[in-house]
């Protein structure tokens, strides 16, 4: 099982959690798992089956659109990284 | 060993006579006073050092030695250790050196890059090897516009004048509210519906009045962005909604403007440089363009009050760097942080080839 960051935006769509377990060969398969269990979570980072532009995805510290995308590999000690744009500041 | 050697204390005209006629000049000071200005025949061997260099430095016992400091108290030490290790014609400089350049005593000192008055104030980092004086002229020297007066500007803001950043602006167009106060530290209670440039400027020129503060009362647009940016160094990002952060990426990217990153939400923060064209920009990270609900406000979200604190610093430790071309800057890397775990890490960012601001297809 590979670890699954979640970003502080999102948690809410996951009960709070800011990390979860997934299973999966790849991002695709291990994002697949995480949507099957957190539906609300699917809502806000996919569109029409894809996951959103504004979403990056890191497996360890590196982006997947300069590795194999949503095919990119993910072992077991792998962390994989939601990440969207976060823009608070001078509130 | 001579007993008979007596300790001779010299004054300055005595000190010019003895140096005439050959006598060897030992100053006994520190290397930071000696960078400040010194004799020019003289050998620098700091007191302390005096044991361990003194046979290097002068094998002959009785050749003539006139030992100075900078106002006769160091000198007189060194000259009675001299005496009993065997040290036969010993003289100390019993006034301050500023008598023996008035009697027109030879001295070479380095283009003073800061005043008297700024060497006092920023002596502590000045003495850091990679600031100096010359960093420090940098620094007074620079220009850094602030984008934001608010969480993450204070204190970015209060640190770089602290610092001595010559030239702050800060770009806001908000009034006090009595909810900024728990984080934004540039304001205060008596503040409240003040413009917050006007507040920022009373504080920072409180701090340090030799700091030109910039008020820019404006919120930063399509229209008035590239005239905002032009005249400074450095930006630092501290707005809170993606259509600013957009504008100001690509406008930054035209006009080749360094920009230091910051955002939060909550008990997490982040922290990345953007150097046009030598790393990547904003939209390399984020091509598309959220949408406004992934960045709520801190008046929907929340957040804690040191958060935007550390990102702030953060982000004025970038400037630094970035001002004094020393370290390795966040370009390239996304630094993020969460205070609720005190946990930092780190993404890889890649400049995108398909960038449509700073890609393969625009002008560099």
């Amino acid at each position: 099982m590979s670890t699954v960051r979640i970003p502080p935006v999102l948690r809410e769509t996951v009960g709070g959690s800011r990390t979860l377990a997934a299973q999966g060969a790849t991002v695709d398969e291990v994002l697949a798992d995480l949507f099957a269990n957190y539906p609300a979570l699917r809502e806000r980072v996919t569109d029409a089956g894809a996951l959103s532009p504004f979403v990056n995805v890191y497996v360890n510290d590196r982006d997947v659109r300069y590795r194999d995308g949503m095919a990119t590999p993910v072992g077991p000690d792998d962390t994989v990284i939601l990440l969207p744009a976060m823009a608070g500041g001078a509130g | 060993m001579s007993p008979a050697t007596q300790l001779r204390e010299v004054s300055a005209a005595e000190a010019l006579e003895l140096a005439a006629s050959g006598w060897r000049i030992l100053d006994v000071r520190e290397q930071v006073e000696w960078n400040e200005g010194h004799i020019p025949t003289a050998t620098l061997v700091p007191l302390a050092d005096l044991p361990s260099r003194i046979a290097e430095v002068a094998p002959d016992r009785d050749a003539p030695l006139l030992v100075h400091c900078a106002v006769g108290a160091r000198s007189l030490r060194a000259s009675a250790w001299l005496i009993q290790n065997g040290y036969t014609h010993v003289a100390s400089l019993r006034a301050s050196l500023l008598d023996w350049r008035r009697l027109g005593g030879a001295w070479e000192a380095p283009e003073q890059l800061l005043t008297p008055a700024q060497q006092r104030r920023y002596s502590r980092q000045v003495l850091i090897p990679e600031i100096g004086q010359a960093g420090q002229r940098k620094l007074l020297d620079a220009k850094v516009l602030l984008i934001g007066a608010g969480g993450l500007g204070s204190p970015a803001a209060l640190y770089l004048a602290a610092s001595g950043i010559g030239t702050i602006g800060l770009v806001d167009d908000d009034v006090v509210d009595e909810s900024n106060l728990q984080r934004q530290v540039l304001h205060a209670s008596d503040r409240v519906g003040m413009p917050k440039t006007e507040s920022a400027r009373m504080t920072l020129s409180a701090l340090n009045p030799e700091t030109n503060i910039v008020e820019h009362r404006e919120r930063l647009d399509a229209d008035n962005v590239e005239r905002l940016i032009a005249s400074y160094d450095v930006i630092v990002d501290g707005t809170d909604n993606f259509d600013t952060r957009y504008l100001l990426n690509d406008a930054a990217v035209r006009l080749r403007k360094p920009v230091v990153h910051g955002s939060i939400y909550r008990w997490d923060g982040q922290v990345t440089t953007f150097v046009p064209f030598e790393g990547p920009c904003y939209r390399c990270m984020y091509p598309t363009q959220p949408p406004p609900e992934l960045a709520p406000a801190c008046e929907v979200a929340g957040v804690l009050g040191v958060l935007p604190g550390i990102a702030g610093l953060l982000q004025a430790n970038e400037v630094f760097k970035l001002v004094l071309g020393v370290g390795e800057t966040l370009a390239g890397r996304l630094l993020m942080f969460d205070a609720m775990s005190t946990d930092f890490s780190e993404v890889r960012i890649w400049r995108d080839p398909a960038c449509p601001a700073c890609g393969e297809g625009t002008i560099q």
